[in-house]
């Protein structure tokens, strides 16, 4: 439609010339609607959808649907501010391709493999499901069930999943999205400190002299917390800003310090400025003598692939976690091999710039901050690059105390609150607990009214294994909810489609809309989402926030909640527990997994009555009690008084959050220090109590080489990631128009010499090839990544350029996380 | 004369509208069986007509309607204020930036930008030409208000 400028100008003209000579026009006539009782907004709170900042959002419904967004003022996160994404939250619910019913594979009127998929009833849906989950348990046992779910699944919707898969069906197959983001850095923490999660908070942003990043885009990833560093740096002059990475990208602008390492050149950079500590004379020997202790970790550890890989074979400890202690002298002489010729050769950065680097810690008088993601967590060596940040820190005392911080930063809007702090992870229990512990597995037992021996303590597998298993056929039915894992697990052309697809398997997915991990199904299940119901999310500086439903999901969708507990109702004790179990507890016999589980009494002790009166809660209408407080309650009893307290349920609706432990009310800002937290022990001034000694540990670890590295024939690094535009894999960002012409694909970012060696120029449509498989894009030579000669770099949210297709399913063999950030591929004109 | 070429006529181009195919439900692989690959689109061009396009809801950022190829924004350089400051719009005839802008995060007012918006980029985009759009029935809220105002009449 084409107006002149005059044209529209006089058009209104008419409306505004007759209220200015007071001529009275009809309302209909008016340009503006002004009514109060017409144009009042329902404004409600709830934390963002996508990353793991946890900003607060204000969300504006009318009539029934969400009309609008903004950042919350209230919240001391984001005081007023998102992303571009948050600020079109409004229209992710709203494509057109929303999914309406459940929709199941048939051929001839019934279930089949290479069928059609075609709309049936939630009943049919639960029938076949229930069908395949029994015959499954029924012939093989728990281990060939399994579940993946979501840091992006509610804590309430976690909660009860881990319920269902490790009390009901017994089986510890359960996982979390989670394990391809944060499970290294949980295994950091674990190993360093013996408790999850960061002992700071974002308020160290405003109190710190310096930042460093290691290998995390925090502008485009973590895009307001950027805010606030970048508001930090520009307003007090002496603070300064080191990034790096592999490639160069928009913290770059900010950087006082820029440096371009080798991948997995990050462990001997590390080890290096804990040699410089040590050779400069800058050790806190005070703070090291009382609170930690030094221990040689073992090495030559394996790369996380499949045991018959050669890799696997020629590892001298395969997947070994051990150590031994050693004394400070001895990891002096450790880490005296990283001196600066060796690490700068090693990793192509300056000797200068590595020295400049190491005296941002060393400097007693400089509190430091360093954040990383990804680029550390997805790596075979992800746990010892976590352990060996920590190093840093605890060699000069920076921890702990404001503006001191080392931070693991997270991926998803509840991948602490969801899958590490209720843990839906193969070998966790709620509140750090482990399956493999006996006392542990009691206190479960305990508090969810099971026998004991309920909860079987061997760990199920972690979710690359999944993959596997499923290809080997050795798990047979499958539930994905709140996740495209299809899209988002590396080396799905050899594992996660044939693991899919295999005959022998059934697959169903949970999902608002039809993603590439539904296409690979066999049935579909409509899923409600984000403020279609009620849920609680934890973010990365321990902060719990709730929300409440202020709209209907379309059609025939349900929450993942629902789809959980009515699922439950589908299977009794008699039909999959065996008879030693149901003869320690006669009284459960014959009943449903769903009165076991969450109508017993204790799960359900909150009534319909205590929900908001003003707003919808369909699973506690439908189940007949408050189904969100009372899981939730029950969830906190795992972490009071065990340094993981929550405060009352009701209180989150209240706050825009607070960060646990929550004692007498009050939130723990900084964990381990004496006076803020009331867990540390009087007269320790710092007391690291998830260890027995109340001692963190520093480890001695060496640099090893990445799983695979560019060769004569695949003569580049691989390195893939996220966009700001765009939330994972583009499922709910790229049905919002605005984001998704802001950027619509995948290109393939690359250094404009090695596009010219190869005859390539921007635009090219060319073939990334690997070892594995091959994608086709367009070369992007001038957009706002920069890698150097060598390397590359592709996103991953385009469901229609599946980099997964390409990248290589190593993972660390400690925390089975798997390394997105380097393979080696070429690169050939399509 | 400076035509409207409106923004929103883009609305009008093709939109990807969910597959009937039963077989291949998703939408963002156009009918292309996960293990096949097929040919990527040209790379789209950015819009740059100068054309404000409307706000979904007076919070939203506002889109960029021009390129910003080669601006540079960084620790040195804000280009994106050397049109939008204040000082400037009078000769650029530019959109001065929102005075929220000038707030800092406990809400007072700066004499420059606020810090924390040094970045537009996290918050304001460029749109493309990408026929590459799935369509949104997001409902406009003053789409709602004219029918509560039409129901309101009728009574």
């Amino acid at each position: 439609m084409t107006v002149s400028r005059r044209e529209f100008m006089k058009a209104n003209a008419i409306v505004a010339a007759a209220s200015v000579a007071g001529v009275s026009i009809p309302a209909e006539a008016s340009n503006v609607i002004t009514g109060e009782d017409l144009t009042r907004l329902s404004w409600n709170k709830a934390p963002c959808r996508f990353c793991g900042t946890g900003c607060s959002v204000n969300v504006a419904t009318l009539d029934g649907k969400v009309v609008a967004t903004h950042g919350d003022i209230q919240s001391p996160v984001n005081k007023g501010l998102n992303c571009v994404k948050g600020y079109f939250l409004s229209k992710i619910m709203y494509g057109k391709d929303r999914l309406q019913t459940p929709l199941l594979r048939k051929r001839d009127g019934k279930y089949h493999k290479e069928g059609d998929f075609t709309p049936v009833s939630w009943d049919e849906a639960f029938d076949i499901m229930a069908e395949k989950f029994k015959a499954a348990l029924k012939t093989k046992g728990p281990t060939s069930i399994g579940m993946f779910g979501s840091g992006q699944w509610t804590v309430l919707e976690g909660y009860a999943a881990v319920k269902l898969m490790k009390a009901g069906f017994r089986s510890n197959n359960i996982e979390p999205n989670a394990r391809h983001c944060m499970a290294s850095a949980v295994g950091g923490f674990m190993r360093t400190f013996g408790i999850d999660e960061p002992m700071g908070c974002y308020d160290d942003i405003e109190a710190t002299d310096a930042f460093v990043l290691w290998g995390s885009n925090m502008s485009e990833m973590h895009p307001i917390l950027w805010t606030r560093v970048t508001d930090r740096r520009l307003s007090a002059s002496h603070v300064k800003v080191a990034v790096l990475s592999t490639y160069r990208h928009r913290c770059y602008d900010l950087a006082d310090m820029d440096m371009i390492f080798t991948p997995q050149t990050d462990l001997a950079i590390l080890n290096f400025i804990a040699n410089y500590i040590i050779k400069t004379d800058r050790v806190n020997h005070d703070f090291v003598n009382k609170h930690t202790n030094f221990r040689r970790g073992d090495a030559d550890i394996g790369y996380g692939l499949r045991d018959e890989h050669p890799l696997q074979q020629a590892a001298a400890n395969p997947n070994s976690g051990g150590s031994k202690p050693m004394s400070f002298d001895e990891f002096a002489e450790f880490v005296s091999d990283y001196d600066e010729d060796y690490v700068s050769k090693l990793s192509g950065v300056s000797v200068e710039k590595l020295r400049a680097l190491a005296e941002l810690y060393a400097d007693p008088d400089r509190k430091v901050v360093s954040f990383w993601t990804m680029g550390v967590n997805q790596h075979t060596r992800g746990v010892w690059c976590n352990n060996l940040i920590y190093n840093i820190h605890l060699l000069t005392g920076k921890i702990a105390t404001p503006g001191n911080s080392p931070f693991s930063l997270t991926g998803q809007p509840s991948a602490c609150g969801t899958a590490r702090e209720v843990g839906t992870f193969s070998h966790r229990l709620p509140a750090d607990m482990v399956v493999a512990n006996e006392k542990h597995r009691k206190i479960a037992e305990k508090i969810w009214r099971l026998p004991e021996g309920t909860i079987v303590g061997k760990p199920g597998f972690h979710a690359v294994l999944h993959n596997r298993k499923l290809k080997d056929g050795d798990i047979n039915a499958y539930w994905v909810q709140c996740n495209n894992n299809m899209q988002a697990a590396a080396n799905i052309n050899e594992e996660a489609y044939p693991g899919y697809r295999n005959p022998d398997n059934f697959i169903v997915v949970s999902d608002p809309y039809p993603t590439v991990t539904a296409q690979a199904a066999d049935l579909v299940l409509p899923t409600a989402m984000w403020v279609e119901k009620e849920g609680v999310y934890g973010n990365a500086e321990r902060r719990t926030q709730s929300w409440y439903q202020m709209i209907e999901p379309p059609g025939e969708s349900r929450s993942d909640m629902w789809q959980v507990i009515e699922f439950s109702k589908r299977f009794t004790t008699d039909e999959i527990w065996p008879e030693e179990l149901l003869a320690k507890s006669p009284e459960l016999r014959g009943k449903t997994l769903y009165e076991v589980l969450f109508t017993n009494g204790h799960a359900n002790r909150y009534p319909l009555s205590d929900t908001s009166p003003d707003h919808s809660n369909n699973e506690s209408e439908y189940f007949g009690y408050y189904v969100q407080k009372s899981l939730f309650e029950e969830y906190a009893e795992f972490g009071r008084g065990k340094a993981h307290d929550l405060a009352p349920y009701d209180v989150y609706h209240q706050t825009r959050g607070l960060r646990w432990p929550v004692v007498d009310g009050k939130e723990t800002l900084w964990r381990f220090k004496e006076g803020s937290d009331p867990y540390a022990k009087p007269g320790s001034d710092w007391d690291f109590y998830g260890k027995p000694d109340g001692r963190a540990i520093i480890f001695a670890l060496p640099y090893e080489p990445a799983a695979e590295s560019p060769d004569e024939e695949y003569d580049l690094w691989l390195c893939t990631g996220r966009v700001l535009e765009h939330w994972h894999s583009g499922s709910m960002t790229r049905r919002v128009p605005e984001l998704q012409r802001a950027v619509p694909n995948a290109l393939v970012f690359m250094h404009p010499d090695d596009a010219r060696s190869r005859g390539l120029r921007r635009g090219d449509d060319v073939k990334i090839i690997s070892r594995r498989g091959e994608i086709r894009t367009r070369v992007e030579t001038r957009g706002r990544n920069r890698p150097p000669e060598g390397l590359v770099f592709v996103p991953w949210f385009d469901a229609s350029r599946l980099i997964n297709k390409v990248t290589l399913d190593a993972t660390d063999p400690l925390s089975k996380q798997t390394d997105y950030k380097k393979c080696a591929v070429k690169i050939e004109k399509a | 004369m400076k035509r409207i070429t409106r923004l929103t006529a883009l609305l009008l181009l093709p939109l990807i509208v969910a597959t009937a195919f039963s077989d291949e439900i998703a939408t963002m692989r156009d009918g292309v069986a996960i293990d096949e690959t097929a040919a990527p689109a040209p790379i789209p061009r950015v819009v740059n007509e100068d054309i404000k396009a409307q706000r979904s809801y007076p919070m939203q950022p506002p889109l960029i309607p021009h390129t910003t190829r080669d601006y540079e924004l960084n620790l040195q350089v804000n280009k994106c204020m050397s049109c939008h400051g204040r000082r400037h719009t009078e000769d650029s005839q530019a959109p001065m930036i929102s005075v929220t802008h000038y707030m800092d995060r406990d809400g007072n007012f700066l004499a420059e930008v606020s810090p924390r918006r040094y970045f537009c980029d996290q918050c304001h985009v460029t749109q493309t030409t990408t026929r590459e759009v799935y369509e949104n029935e997001f409902v406009d809220m003053d789409q709602l208000l004219e029918e509560r105002a039409a129901a309101g009449s009728d009574d």
